[in-house]
């Protein structure tokens, strides 16, 4: 297409033809969307984002399922269009923490299918013989690593969906302005003309926010720096043919990477100070020297890196003729949290993002991303972690990004724990409550923003209390205890002994209004919704493929009124999922930041509570489930009768004007009973894992159904609801897994430290196999917490058919070490009060 | 009085002062001052044909037994001895390399500041000047305020225009010079003997990348049909292990600077047009007319380099091009 | 043999210039710094000068205090040491060419390398000046240059050849881009070179007679190629553009 025939419709506008974009028009094609114009500012195939100058390089092992699977299966895509070179990878230890961290790499990459092995100094020594082993204690060799040609595989997506007359494209041409309507993208204005469009995609890098913004809408990233150079020529590699003879060394310590391009070295580095960039300040094709996305090294920031490459590669670096022949500081997309930002954007229909995200796992993130377009729902679970809606309603500002991301940036070569806090912009989102948690020594985790105590450094005395039932349960390992307290423990045990309460207002919270709000309702949720009025249920919400999309709570207020709840850190991916679907004319309406809870729970709650409450407040007077107005003291609320820790209570929504008010009420009249304040330790962790409840983003997701979830209580109703053949199906099919809950019988098999799993260990069969079930499904550890009631540290994982039952003796590997492990529960039920007598209020 | 520098070759004015007489005489016009203009070498007083069809009324001819061949310091010296002895306002020279430093010389021994790359001038008290920077990216509006008034005309940037006017009357002018101007002279010229050009120093480059697929062949016989030629390739090219790396054009292999770059099935990434953003033009050979060197080029055939290469190599033969 | 290189911290543009709101300069706020490409090859012609004849390569540069960068730049090349003529004012060619005179007349240069013309302003007359100064021989826009029992032989280019100047030391010879071929620093002379110690000094003000009124930015000819063919007929047009570019 010349320029002179810029199209006036398209049916899909894809805005930025990086790698990202290009392949995302290759996938859309392939998955039938016929009308496709790919618009760049810049030329093909480099059209001056970050893709042209990455340094290519693919390390396929992650501490995350799905980024591994998105990896690894975009490395597959590489390799078919054949733009990648198996060099394989060796991450490199200068101490005795990074080497434990890269035995944790290995336990990852056993659960999630990656080979991957440990390697003496002189083993590294032998396949990268100018590495200078003096100074390492050992590495992780990844032999599936290699490095590919981003450009080039663009190029060849582009060229596929043009085979098939699907594609146009418009490069040097720049988009002027977004057009929408009643919430709805209409067109795509540009220098060369205004295009009409069905549907466009903002996978424009570290433009993406600007484009975001032409609509009116947020795609929270922020440009940054990754600095590198380029040393060369180098004699060694003189001799080599292609570009790469040599696995690509990553010196972790000094969160380096060194590798080989053709007689150069790259050396790349994410070790200075994080410097980001506005995105109005990178400059435009023309103005830049070399791109607008390579600006000049800023030289005082590479100093210690410089030393370091010095360091472990000398013999490279001091070839007598090398001199730095290119050096930039690289401009990448760095995000509040790391992940990358995909899906429909909230506020506006048919506007999508796919951003942020790395060369290594571009062409898998936009396949998945071109089925939730076509399809409805991803194959791969990039909606729990990587849905741009994940900050809605609080993460989107400038300062927010733009701290989150200097803080992550220096966990990109990080060894992070999975319970590490962020510590940037808090508190942010504070409830009612929170001067009152503060006052008792709360320490604060963050979930959607919102501060939530974990535990109250204020109930130290219960560890004394419970010392007895604590004390098998102690961890003496630092990375173990690490953002963890053995008060939790002793709160944990408080609360089922007398009572507790949860000040937790990390709920997502939105209604549903609208004469058709039943019919709605029906058609995404899973469970049954012609509810009673003050009536609530449980209900998972489902893809298409009767994959996890959700699993919340619904409580129908009105006659045309629904209450929807769920968890803070997947308010804003429900939300957007639940307007996505709407129709008719109801309305969706956020009342997160609106309404606080508090959850009072334990055996004493009903005699406090009902001393406490205008209206009865007893096992009589509330079913299971039930939710009514109540009057608590001063404070008109509204109490519901459900439980997440398996005790009788309730959870009680009063406005957050009056949330301390309740707080003091409930607070000053529970001291008669002991009542304690307990954080999210337990009714996120123990608690749960006690009962065997879900998680939604661990347990709960796409690749496996409510049925090998064990959450199909309420069968199939005859409504139609999305998702409801293959969930029907399901419930009738023999299960390939079945989630179940297992305890760890020995701590210690070889003596020496007790050490407690933290989740993402692989399960293993007595031969040290890794479980795998008929679909080819990894069986590895979802969710690990203790239980101090039943004296336990529990796990949870979905097992094959043939291991999935009670008392099957099974193992765990957790930093190299094998520790076995007994099946408690198969499917659903918990490990404490296994019939719910506890939550049910019957005599135990 | 203007004083216009004139270079010649044996009665043959050049282009640039040709050039340098126009502003020349558009700033004598402007200030309502004569123009004349000194010429150095035995032939000088052969262009007072020519320069007076530009508007010079008299021809100053260096006449020296040191100064038939290039001295500039010498040549610096005479122009400042000129200037004063004819009462000159403005002295006014190509702005070629003997002409800049010839006017470096004069400008330094009249402790004035030369302005070089001149492209216009308004006349007022000052001289308003349009000159260029950054090799003609940037242009700087400047004033210059001397008793004498020295530039250089940036060259190809006016187009020469006559006046018509007679011969320009020619004043034989002999200078007084100093031990220490003939400090340095031209001791000789040299004829280039160019074998096997290199890279960065060829007059054209033939580049090939991955629309090559690896078949070089046809490129290397096109290098060997122009003089002053040489082949390289993009560093998709060099990775595919299809040409060594000391062939490679970009940011970090060889930078070049041909009159010409035939860049063939070679995209244009950003890393490659950095390697060949000297080039004076660009001649793109790629099958995509989308593809980024296509749109920095300055001509491109849309076709498989493949046949384009091979046709062009029978039309320079057909021509009697090749040797 | 002592020799001196003068350089200029200037800022390394895209094609298109950006200014600031005065017009009075370059906008570089998303810019790197570098010196022009003839200084680079006066820089390496310096370090291989005394590579093979022993001896000393200072380099110099005025300019305010980041300029230090460059001339740690230029170390990490192979300079042995740098002075820093420190001045917060924008000089033009003659103060430039006074203090950088002023400062190399208390040492004793045998050869003192210019570029051509700066890569920014293009004045094309400092390394003349100081010559001018210092009673010293100069030659400009050289492009090959040796030295032998104290004679310098530098090479002009012409059409179809080049002039040769033969000139006794010391002397002041201004070179162009491709001279030479400048080493990229190692990694190493680039660590080493951020620790090497720099000279300040402060040259006296000057009254310059060229003053900057206002910097504009030309229309830039953006237009795609002219195609010449979709065909491989078209390697007629080809041959054209060669004649008519006059390189057969």
């Amino acid at each position: 297409m010349s320029t002179n025939d810029f199209p006036s419709n398209a049916g899909t506008v894809i805005i930025g033809a990086g790698i990202v974009g290009s392949s995302l028009a290759g996938e859309l094609a392939e998955r039938g969307r016929d009308d496709i114009l790919l618009i760049d500012k810049g030329p093909l195939s480099d059209p001056g984002g970050s893709t042209g100058h990455a340094s290519n390089f693919i390390f396929p092992v992650e501490h995350s399922k799905d980024m591994t699977q998105l990896t690894s299966d975009s490395r597959d895509i590489y390799r078919e269009f054949d733009t990648f070179t198996n060099s394989g990878g060796i991450e490199v230890a200068r101490t005795e923490e990074r080497m434990a961290e890269l035995k944790r790499r290995v336990v990852s990459a056993k659960s999630f299918g990656e080979e991957a092995e440990l390697l003496t100094p002189e083993e590294v020594e032998e396949l990268v013989p100018y590495v200078n082993t003096d100074i390492i204690k050992g590495g992780f060799y990844s032999k599936g690593a290699g490095t590919c040609d981003p450009l080039r595989a663009g190029e060849l997506y582009r060229q596929q969906a043009k085979d098939k007359d699907a594609l146009s494209t418009a490069a040097n041409t720049e988009v002027t302005d977004l057009h929408v309507e009643n919430g709805e993208i209409q067109a795509v204005e540009t220098d060369k003309g205004t295009v009409q469009a069905d549907e466009v995609i903002i996978a424009a890098g570290l433009w993406s926010p600007k484009i975001a913004d032409m609509a009116g809408v947020d795609i929270p990233l922020s440009p940054a720096v990754h600095q590198m150079v380029s040393v060369g020529p180098i004699d060694r590699f003189e001799d080599g043919e292609g570009e790469i003879n040599y696995p690509v060394i990553r010196d972790m310590d000094t969160q380096m990477y060194e590798r080989q391009h053709g007689n150069d070295m790259e050396v790349g580095s994410y070790e200075h100070r994080p410097i980001l960039w506005d995105v109005d300040d990178v400059p435009s094709i023309e103005e830049s020297p070399l791109s607008p996305t390579q600006p000049p090294l800023t030289e005082d920031a590479f100093e210690d890196s410089m030393q370091h490459a010095l360091e472990i590669i000398p013999d490279v670096l001091d070839d007598p003729d090398a001199g730095i022949r290119h050096s930039i500081d690289g401009l990448l997309s760095v995000t509040p949290d790391g992940h990358p930002l995909l899906g429909p954007i909230p506020e506006v229909d048919g506007l999508w993002s796919c951003a942020a995200i790395w060369i290594k796992e571009a062409p898998a993130i936009a396949r998945e991303v071109s089925k939730w377009m076509t399809k409805g729902h991803p194959d791969i679970d990039i909606v729990a972690h990587d849905h741009v809606a994940r900050f809605d309603e609080y993460g989107e500002t400038e300062e927010f990004v733009k701290s989150r991301g200097y803080e992550g940036y220096q966990k990109i070569y990080g060894i992070v724990h999975p319970r590490e806090q962020w510590q940037s912009v808090r508190p942010l989102r504070t409830s009612a409550f929170y001067h009152r948690q503060q006052e008792l020594d709360a320490e604060f985790f963050e979930a959607g923003g919102w501060e939530r105590p974990r535990w109250f450094e204020s109930n130290a005395d219960l560890v004394e209390k419970y010392e007895d039932e604590i004390e098998g349960l102690r961890r003496p390992n630092e990375w173990d205890s690490r953002w963890w307290s053995e008060i939790i423990l002793g709160e944990h045990l408080h609360l089922r002994d007398n009572v507790g309460m949860i000040g937790d207002t990390g709920f997502g919270i939105f209604d549903i209004i609208g004469s058709d709000a039943e019919e709605n309702m029906e058609r995404i949720c899973v469970a049954p919704m012609d509810l009673d009025v003050d009536s609530s249920v449980y209900t998972a919400v489902l893809a298409p493929n009767g994959g996890f999309v959700s699993d919340l709570t619904v409580a129908r207020l009105g006659e045309n009124h629904y209450r929807v709840i769920t968890g803070g850190a997947h308010a804003g991916q429900d939300k957007t999922w639940f307007s996505d679907h709407l129709e008719g004319d109801s309305e969706l309406i956020g009342r997160s930041s609106e309404l606080c809870t508090l959850g009072v729970w334990g055996p004493d709650a009903e005699e406090l509570m009902n001393s406490i409450a205008e209206e009865e407040m007893t096992a009589d007077s509330f079913d299971f489930a039930e939710m009514k107005d109540v009057t608590i003291g001063a404070v008109d609320a509204k109490a519901f009768r459900i439980s997440y820790v398996g005790e009788f209570g309730w959870e009680i929504y009063a406005p957050m004007d009056q949330g301390q008010r309740l707080w003091d009420t409930i607070y000053e009249a529970g001291q008669e009973y002991d009542i304690r304040p307990v954080g999210t330790g337990v009714y996120g962790e123990t608690g749960r894992m006690e009962k065997s409840y879900r998680l939604m983003g661990a347990e709960l997701e796409i690749d496996y159904t409510p049925a090998e979830a064990g959450l199909t209580l309420h069968g199939v109703k005859d409504a139609d609801f999305i998702g409801k053949e293959a969930y029907a199906e399901g419930i009738e099919e023999e299960n390939s897994a079945t989630l179940c809950t297992l305890s760890v019988t020995d701590h210690a098999p070889d003596g020496g430290e007790r050490r407690f799993m933290t989740g993402g260990e692989p399960v293993l069969d007595q031969d040290g196999n890794v479980l795998i079930d008929d679909e080819g499904r990894r069986s590895y550890v979802t969710s690990a917490g203790t239980g101090p009631s039943v004296g336990k540290h529990l796990l949870m994982a979905y097992l094959p058919q043939e291991y999935a039952t009670e008392g099957e003796e099974l193992q765990v590997e957790y930093f190299g070490q094998q520790y076995p492990v007994e099946v408690e529960v198969a499917g659903n039920g918990g490990v404490f009060d296994p019939n719910n007598d506890r939550l049910f209020r019957n005599e135990y | 009085m203007v004083l216009a520098l004139v270079e010649h070759d044996n009665g043959e004015v050049d282009d640039t002062s040709l050039e340098t007489l126009t502003l020349a005489r558009d700033v004598a016009e402007q200030a309502g001052e004569s123009l004349e203009a000194i010429a150095f070498g035995p032939e000088a007083d052969g262009i007072a044909e020519t320069v007076g069809a530009y508007g010079v009324a008299v021809l100053n001819t260096v006449d020296h037994a040191d100064l038939d061949d290039y001295a500039p310091e010498a040549y610096g010296r005479a122009v400042v001895q000129c200037a004063e002895e004819t009462g000159t306002e403005a002295i006014i020279a190509p702005g070629t390399d003997r002409g800049a430093e010839t006017l470096s010389h004069a400008a330094s021994k009249l402790d004035v500041t030369m302005a070089a790359e001149v492209t216009d001038v308004e006349v007022g008290d000052d001289y308003e000047l349009t000159r260029q920077r950054w090799g003609g990216t940037l242009i700087e509006h400047a004033r210059l305020s001397a008793d004498t008034n020295l530039l250089t005309v940036a060259p190809n940037e006016i187009s020469a225009s006559e006046s018509g006017g007679d011969a320009a009357d020619v004043s034989a002018f002999t200078p007084e010079l100093d031990d220490g101007d003939l400090r340095v002279q031209l001791t000789r010229v040299e004829e280039s003997d160019i074998e096997g050009v290199p890279l960065a120093e060829a007059r054209v480059v033939v580049g090939g990348g991955r629309g090559t697929d690896g078949d070089f062949s046809e490129l290397e016989d096109l290098v060997e049909k122009i003089p002053n030629a040489a082949l390289g390739s993009s560093r998709a090219a060099v990775n595919e292990g299809w040409r060594p790396h000391d062939d490679q054009i970009g940011q970090t292999g060889n930078k070049i600077a041909p009159e010409i770059y035939i860049a063939a099935g070679i995209s244009g990434a950003v890393q490659h047009m950095v390697g060949c953003k000297g080039a004076e033009n660009i001649l793109a050979i790629n099958t995509d007319p989308e593809a980024a060197i296509v749109q920095k080029a300055d001509w491109a055939v849309v076709a498989d380099l493949h046949e384009v290469a091979p046709a062009m190599s029978e039309e320079l033969e057909s021509r009697g091009h090749a040797d | 043999m002592e020799v001196l290189t003068a350089i200029k911290r200037v800022p390394e543009t895209g094609a298109k210039i950006v200014l600031t709101e005065d017009k009075l300069d370059i906008d570089t706020s998303s810019l790197g710094f570098t010196f022009s490409p003839h200084e680079e090859c006066a820089v390496e012609e310096g370090v291989q000068l005394v590579e093979e004849h022993g001896g000393n390569v200072t380099v110099l540069t005025l300019g305010e205090e980041d300029a230090t960068e460059q001339l740690r730049s230029a170390i990490a090349m192979g300079a042995d040491d740098g002075i820093l003529l420190e001045s917060d004012e924008d000089r033009g060619p003659a103060g430039t060419a006074k203090a950088i005179a002023d400062a190399a007349s208390d040492a004793d240069f045998d050869l003192l390398l210019f570029g051509n013309e700066s890569a920014d302003t293009a004045n094309h007359q400092v390394g003349v000046r100081v010559a001018e100064q210092l009673g010293l021989p100069c030659v400009t826009g050289i492009k090959d240059l040796d030295v032998t029992d104290g004679t310098v032989t530098a090479r002009r280019e012409i059409p179809g050849g080049s002039e040769v100047y033969e000139v006794d030391l010391p002397a002041v010879v201004t070179v162009k881009e491709g001279l030479n071929e400048p080493r990229y620093p190692s990694m190493r002379a680039k660590m080493q070179a951020r620790k090497a110690s720099v000279e300040h000094d402060e040259p006296a003000a000057y009254d310059e007679g060229l003053e900057l009124l206002e910097l504009e930015v030309p229309e830039s000819d953006d237009s795609p190629a002219e195609v010449l063919g979709e065909s491989p007929d078209a390697a007629d047009d080809a041959v054209d553009v060669l004649e008519d570019l006059e390189v057969l």
